[in-house]
């Protein structure tokens, strides 16, 4: 092994950059280079084209101010992400608050931690059908309306909708904020927040001016988690959604089940685009803060 | 602290209480109605309690082979977490030192960790197509009848798919591996050397019974992060099918409970895994605890 090799950690390096190569970098090289090319029903056939792109954004600027399928399907993957994000920071951060600061023995807080951390590891479509027993036409909500008197027949936009889609989106990437923003909240010195009050800040002053300042780096992790899981989401909104809802993910999905490779990697790449701009302002954001 | 709990404290803690019935709630619902009487529909009310339905899963629902997509998915399972584990522990022991690209590499993974999996799934789907096309241009040029009679496709479970696999358990087990090293103190190392320990009996007898619960924790995001994954799977299996691809198609064409008891089955192996592994680590720190440090005990 020879400590004092400088050889070691390439070898040690060479198995995680060998899988990343084969299969991270080298696909995204294959989408991109693919997305030039031809296709027909039968196969696609190297060209350079840029039919693809046109394709995808076909009408787009002549239709405004209405918008175009590809525009509309984007506007809506937006939505839900501005929607989902913003859910999911405000839940998260009062969590990961009461964690750190309320909770008083670290075993607890461990513990509690753990409890929000382990349906992570269990399977995301259970956890979206499991929805559907309280959810559907005659699940337990719309049991609990009926016999209230609420309504006199069963609420439907509960499942296989917006509201749904929504629903499981918070109850899937909740834990993506929560563990970040505990993780920046846990270094806070808490002289800090001591020195805050000291000084005759109130509880939603410190809270502003102090706590969210300093959770800044954990925020920002959780929320390009959540942004980019919502932004190329189509199983989420597949099954929630009751396959009726249109996503950029769904519409990959959808042209690659048709064989269409070259269509389907131009949207990848137009949506990878997408998700950068979106993570670069994110980080733009927080660093420009830090400056101030 | 003698402090009196705020009022902050007691609509936070009611907070998390709710928060908690809202994640687990679901899936306990679909475990109880999982157990739901041969007549029984997929809400409430329950009609009887039976392992009927557990009965119908292993007789197979309709054409769908269950079995074959539980084995799929354990071994695929299995393979990766020993893969997730043997791969995040050299290379995160590589990222103590300086070596050329471990920026790069440190920033591939986090990509890979971030980028959208419909679109990882789609570029592992077109490479292996591309290679195929090659493969077979190859047996066309060079008139190898093997390639033509045998040859149909590189892609499957344990190329393509465990590829896929990999792209997204990695990331996870590199920075487990990070936090671990970071709060590392190279000290333990330095004294085996110094009496006269190789770099092998150096991991082996020192470094590695230190990380052993970070090990243990790779070990669980290896297994449970395979064993659900659906969005990189998608594109990438090929013919095979795993059991979370499997259950997604069932959600669109079974209107039964069974469903429920493909989903109880499940989570009972997440569960069980990540028992083990909780298990393992308060074990491994109880025993430390107990047979660790006597420093400041006095001679």
């Amino acid at each position: 092994m020879g400590s004092k090799s400088n050889k070691t950690p390439y070898w040690q390096a060479a198995p995680m950059a060998a899988v990343f190569t084969l299969f991270f970098a080298v696909p995204l090289a294959v989408i991109v280079i693919v997305s030039f090319w031809q296709y027909n029903q039968y196969s696609i056939t190297p060209a350079f084209i840029f039919s693809n792109y046109t394709d995808i954004f076909s009408g787009c600027i002549r239709q405004l101010p209405d918008l175009c399928t590809t525009f509309a399907t984007y506007l809506q993957t937006l939505i839900f992400c501005a929607e989902v994000w913003a859910l999911t920071l405000v839940i998260g951060f009062a969590l990961a608050y009461f964690l750190v600061f309320e909770v008083r023995t670290p075993t607890m807080q461990v513990v509690l931690a753990l409890i929000c951390t382990i349906p992570f590891w269990t399977s995301n479509v259970i956890r979206m059908i499991s929805w559907i027993p309280l959810l559907g036409r005659n699940g337990l909500i719309n049991q609990g309306l009926l016999a209230l008197g609420v309504t006199d027949h069963p609420v439907e936009w509960l499942l296989y909708s917006h509201f749904s889609v929504l629903l499981a989106f918070v109850h899937l990437n909740t834990v993506f904020m929560i563990i970040p923003i505990l993780n920046s909240m846990a270094r806070i010195d808490r002289s800090l927040i001591e020195a805050a009050r000291d000084g005759g800040a109130s509880g939603w002053q410190t809270l502003w001016n102090v706590l969210i300042p300093l959770s800044k780096p954990g925020i920002a992790i959780g929320s390009i988690f959540v942004i980019t899981v919502v932004m190329g989401d189509y199983i989420t909104i597949g099954i929630m959604g009751g396959q009726q809802i249109a996503s950029v993910g769904k519409v990959i999905q959808v042209q690659t089940n048709f064989l269409q490779f070259p269509l389907a990697a131009a949207n990848a790449v137009v949506l990878l685009a997408t998700v950068l701009v979106l993570i670069l302002g994110l980080t733009r954001l927080v660093d420009i803060r830090k400056e101030l | 602290m003698t402090e009196r709990r705020s009022l902050a404290f007691y609509l936070l803690a009611i907070f998390f209480a709710l928060f908690v019935v809202f994640l687990y709630g679901p899936t306990l619902t679909i475990l109880v109605l999982s157990f739901q009487g041969p007549q029984g529909g997929l809400t409430f009310p329950m009609r009887g309690v039976s392992l009927h339905w557990f009965r119908q899963l292993f007789h197979g629902i309709g054409v769908v082979d269950i079995g074959g997509a539980l084995w799929n998915s354990l071994q695929l399972g299995v393979t990766v977490m020993i893969l997730t584990v043997v791969a995040s522990v050299m290379a995160g022991l590589a990222f103590r030192r300086r070596f050329f690209g471990a920026t790069l590499l440190f920033y591939t993974a986090i990509a890979s960790l971030i980028v959208p999996s419909i679109v990882v799934s789609l570029g592992i789907a077109l490479e292996f197509r591309i290679a195929d096309d090659g493969v077979k241009a190859f047996g066309d040029a060079f008139h190898i009848e093997w390639i033509w009679n045998n040859f149909t496709t590189l892609m499957g479970l344990f190329t393509s798919g465990l590829g896929a696999h990999l792209s997204w358990t990695f990331p996870f087990g590199l920075l487990i591996m990070f936090a671990v090293f970071n709060r590392f103190n190279p000290a333990y190392e330095e004294a085996a050397r110094d009496l006269g320990a190789t770099p092998w009996q150096t991991f082996r007898h020192v470094v590695l019974p230190i990380i052993a619960p970070a090990i243990a924790g790779v070990a669980l995001f290896g297994f449970t992060l395979s064993w659900d994954e659906i969005a990189r799977s998608s594109q990438a299996m090929g013919a095979d099918s795993t059991l979370p691809i499997t259950l997604r198609a069932l959600t669109t064409t079974v209107t039964t409970p069974a469903i429920y008891a493909l989903g109880t089955v499940t989570t009972a192996v997440s569960f069980t895994v990540i028992g083990a592994v909780l298990a393992i680590v308060t074990m491994v720190q109880r025993r430390r605890r107990r047979l660790g440090s006597d420093a400041g005990k006095g001679v």
